[in-house]
């Protein structure tokens, strides 16, 4: 009996599909995970595991003062749901009220904050307000986008604005449940008058991709070495020789970025 | 500096294998002796390796292939829960499923799901990384058939669907990814199939550290632009790419194919210079994208990378700016779609790169054949073009164009803008764009991102809007089938077309195409068709963001 063509080339598509999928998706995988318990492999294969965790995932160190401190993460550090948080580059405008979510400029704002006030420094950022909160300002002009200021308000805070006065106008505090854009306001970001090049290093007030960033940047290492030093009671000198044995440099001297591993280092300070 | 290094290191390597591994692959596709094991496999899949297709029947084959590799993938998905390794995960849900299953078929790889908490080991390496492979099987072999048809004379039929298919995977896919897998354990990808290990943190906390079958997965995902993550987070993830060193062999993997589809080309039609041109071509592009996307990463407007210093937001400590952007560029530049970094959180000029690289029609190199088979699409337009300026029939490699290629060239075209731009007014008509994350602009250009994203078969995404809702599965799942397979069919037709057409002897009026002024005016065309659709969508999202 010969099949319909169109019936024929179903089976034979199918009959392939089941061929493959024993060869691709079966026998060359499981013949990976058999190389992968060769020696020398069978480590890394298995995830990297040390004294405490693994090596290529980063952790929250729980703001313990006498551990350095990893990158904020979108997920905290939970290897069971990855990810990023995904806000743009002009996410400056928080929502405030009974549900709040902070615009990405107030999260980096506020870590800068932090970060600063647990080391001692000055965490000033441009386009942030002294109590950590995005400056912005939506502006209302007489004629929509152009004429005389009319109006303006400061989205980010309720209390007393970052600003007093802004072109003649007195600056008013939001009200919670308000989108001033969808009112015609045009949003303004402040720069204010923080340094260019903040003390605080980037990779301090950013989330990476991951989530689980294991490495920080050397000058965010650096910046913390006197606080861990002072809370362990070590040499400070000891503690940036620790911080050199644990960074990875530029790969062959120009692929990717030197990065301190943060759970290595502070496992060596352990002494485990 | 070292950025750019790291650039130049890729340019040297690819132009290195260009040769050698185009030559390869020639041999793959135009050989006539079969292994053991191939003739095995034809002989299970009941093929007779030596009887030729036409286009039609070759179309029809490829559709019943990936008809069929649908419903099992559905199927698959389905029922994961009743299978081995789906470590207690629940059945994938309908939508996502057919989102997914479409999805890895049409080598989009766009992941509505979050694979850690969705894929059990089983439907990952034997449902999802088995589509990685064929799917890219299949973009090479249609590309093959449009350059078994400028060099046949006289032909009907264009060789066999399968057997093109058994031996690009066997010969070509399935001996790097075992080479790739293994370089990438030396480097710390997990290769296991563990449900994963609990540890304790320093500070006593319980982390979950997650298994998998994943090298083997991370190895195909390159090689095939095809882009669906292990994990949710991609390469970006410290077990799919630990470090600067995988990263870099990991965009090599991406360009590797599509680059180096032109020798093949070149072979094909007896004259590698042909191959030249069009690899220059996709060079040109390529590393004006590239340079624009790093440049306006580094440069970091906005505000919000204003008050970091850096647009660091999204990206990893050990990759840094610079090569997160140029991966960011290669995976949109082929049809790949992984991403090492969020483009969501890329400055308003960077992040419109990979969208402007995906509605260049992912031609430079694009994805692997399809890549390859959309710049001989632009190359035949720009042809055209030139033969209506000094009047006269165009031809190319002696095939004389006339209206029926022309058509078909110009239908190629227009399918994609249309499921882009038709895609993203639908989600706006319909009000299901307010799944965005973001607002004003950077949302628009969340939701363009989607359908173009989708309609070209890429993959990656602006992530922060939500799409696992039924609108957005059904309406990207047609997207994607729509913008893989309509293509696909117009290829196979125009290389039916050309392989019966008897070649013209080249004569004074026969326009190089082999030369700088053709190199030239091909990108020039892509440009200039790109801009013409796209830019007022590009004006409403990144543009008007980037320029406020």
């Amino acid at each position: 009996m010969r099949l319909p063509a169109w019936l024929a080339q179903h089976l034979a598509a199918l009959r392939a599909l089941l061929v493959l999928t024993v060869v691709l998706g079966l026998a060359y995988p499981l013949l990976m995970v058999g190389i992968g318990t060769l020696p020398g492999l069978s480590g890394r294969a298995s995830g990297s595991i040390g004294p405490a965790g693994s090596t290529l995932i980063g952790q929250s160190f729980d703001d313990d003062s006498r551990y350095f401190q990893s990158r904020p993460s979108a997920t905290g550090y939970d290897p069971a749901a990855t990810g990023a948080s995904n806000l743009g580059p002009e996410s400056i405008v928080d929502t405030l009220g009974d549900d709040p979510s902070p615009s990405l400029l107030t999260q980096v704002c506020a870590r800068s904050l932090a970060v600063g006030e647990r080391e001692g420094v000055d965490g000033r950022r441009p386009y942030c307000t002294a109590e950590g909160v995005g400056a912005v300002l939506a502006v209302f002009h007489r004629d929509g986008f152009t004429g005389p200021v009319t109006r303006v308000v400061s989205v980010n805070q309720t209390g007393t604005p970052f600003l007093a006065v802004y072109q003649g106008v007195r600056v008013e505090p939001a009200e919670n449940g308000v989108d001033y854009r969808a009112l015609g306001a045009v949003i303004t970001p402040v720069r204010g008058d923080a340094p260019s090049r903040p003390v605080v290093p980037a990779d301090a007030v950013t989330a990476s991709g991951s989530g689980l960033d294991p490495h920080i940047s050397p000058a965010y290492a650096a910046l913390q070495a006197p606080r861990v030093a002072r809370e362990r009671n070590l040499d400070l000198a000891r503690v940036r020789e620790l911080i050199t044995e644990h960074t990875d440099g530029r790969t062959l001297g120009f692929l990717g970025e030197p990065g301190v591993n943060v759970l290595e280092l502070n496992v060596a300070l352990d002494g485990r | 500096m070292a950025g750019w290094l790291f650039v130049l290191t890729l340019i040297a390597a690819l132009v290195a294998v260009y040769r050698p591994f185009g030559d390869h692959m020639y041999r793959v596709v135009s050989g006539t002796r079969h292994s053991a094991v191939e003739r095995g496999v034809y002989r299970l899949v009941g093929v007779d390796a030596s009887a030729g297709q036409t286009w039609g029947v070759y179309a029809r084959s490829v559709l019943a292939f990936s008809a069929v590799s649908i419903l099992f993938l559905y199927a698959f998905l389905r029922v994961q829960d009743r299978l081995w390794l789906s470590l207690g995960l629940p059945a994938v849900g309908d939508h996502i499923a057919w989102n997914t299953a479409v999805s890895f078929v049409t080598n989009t790889n766009w992941q509505a799901y979050s694979g850690e908490s969705t894929m059990g080991h089983l439907v990952q390496m034997a449902g999802l990384a088995v589509q990685n492979f064929v799917s890219a099987g299949v973009g090479i072999a249609v590309a093959v058939v449009l350059m078994r048809g400028f060099a046949a004379r006289n032909a009907e039929t264009l060789g066999n669907f399968l057997v093109d298919l058994t031996r690009i995977t066997l010969r070509i896919l399935l001996p790097l990814s075992v080479l790739f897998a293994v370089v990438f354990m030396v480097g710390g990808v997990v290769q296991n199939l563990s449900g994963g290990t609990d540890v304790t943190t320093l500070t006593g906390a319980t982390q979950h550290i997650t298994g998998g079958p994943v090298a083997s997965q991370e190895a195909i995902k390159e090689l095939g632009t095809n882009g669906g993550g292990f994990y949710n987070a991609n390469s970006a993830h410290p077990f799919e790419n630990p470090s600067a060193w995988t990263n870099w062999v990991q965009i090599f993997l991406i360009l590797l194919i599509p680059f180096s589809l032109p020798r093949v080309f070149g072979r094909m039609v007896g004259q590698n210079r042909q191959g030249y041109a069009i690899a220059a071509v996709m060079a040109i592009l390529a590393l004006g994208s590239v340079a624009l996307t790093v440049g306006f990463e580094i440069h970091g407007a906005g505000t919000v990378p204003q008050a970091v210093g850096a647009a660091m937001e999204g990206k990893e400590t050990r990759f840094g700016v610079a090569n997160s952007a140029t991966f960011a560029a290669a995976t949109t530049l082929t049809s790949t779609g992984a991403v090492n970094s969020f483009h969501d959180s890329y400055t308003a000029l960077g992040g419109m790169m990979p969208m402007v690289n995906m509605m260049l029609g992912e031609v430079a190199p694009g994805g692997v054949g399809s890549g390859l088979y959309g710049m001989l699409i632009l190359a035949t337009i720009t042809v055209f073009v030139a033969g209506l300026m000094v009047g006269r029939t165009p031809e190319y490699l002696g095939k004389k164009i006339q209206a029926r290629e022309i058509k078909l060239a110009s239908l190629y075209f227009l399918v994609t803008p249309l499921i882009v731009l038709g895609g993203t007014a639908a989600a706006f008509g319909t009000g299901n764009a307010s799944t965005a994350l973001n607002e004003g602009p950077h949302g628009l250009s969340e939701v363009l991102y989607a359908f173009t994203s989708a309609g070209n078969n890429n993959g990656s995404a602006f992530a922060g809007i939500t799409v696992n809702t039924p609108w957005w599965d059904i309406a990207l799942g047609l997207a994607m089938l729509l913008g893989r397979f309509l293509p696909l069919i117009l290829v196979l037709a125009l290389a039916g077309s050309l392989a019966r057409r008897q070649p013209v002897p080249e004569s004074d009026g026969t326009l190089p195409t082999h030369r700088p002024l053709f190199v030239g005016m091909v990108a020039g065309v892509t440009v200039v068709l790109v801009a013409l659709t796209f830019l007022p969508a590009l004006a409403l999202g990144p543009l008007a963001e980037g320029l406020s």
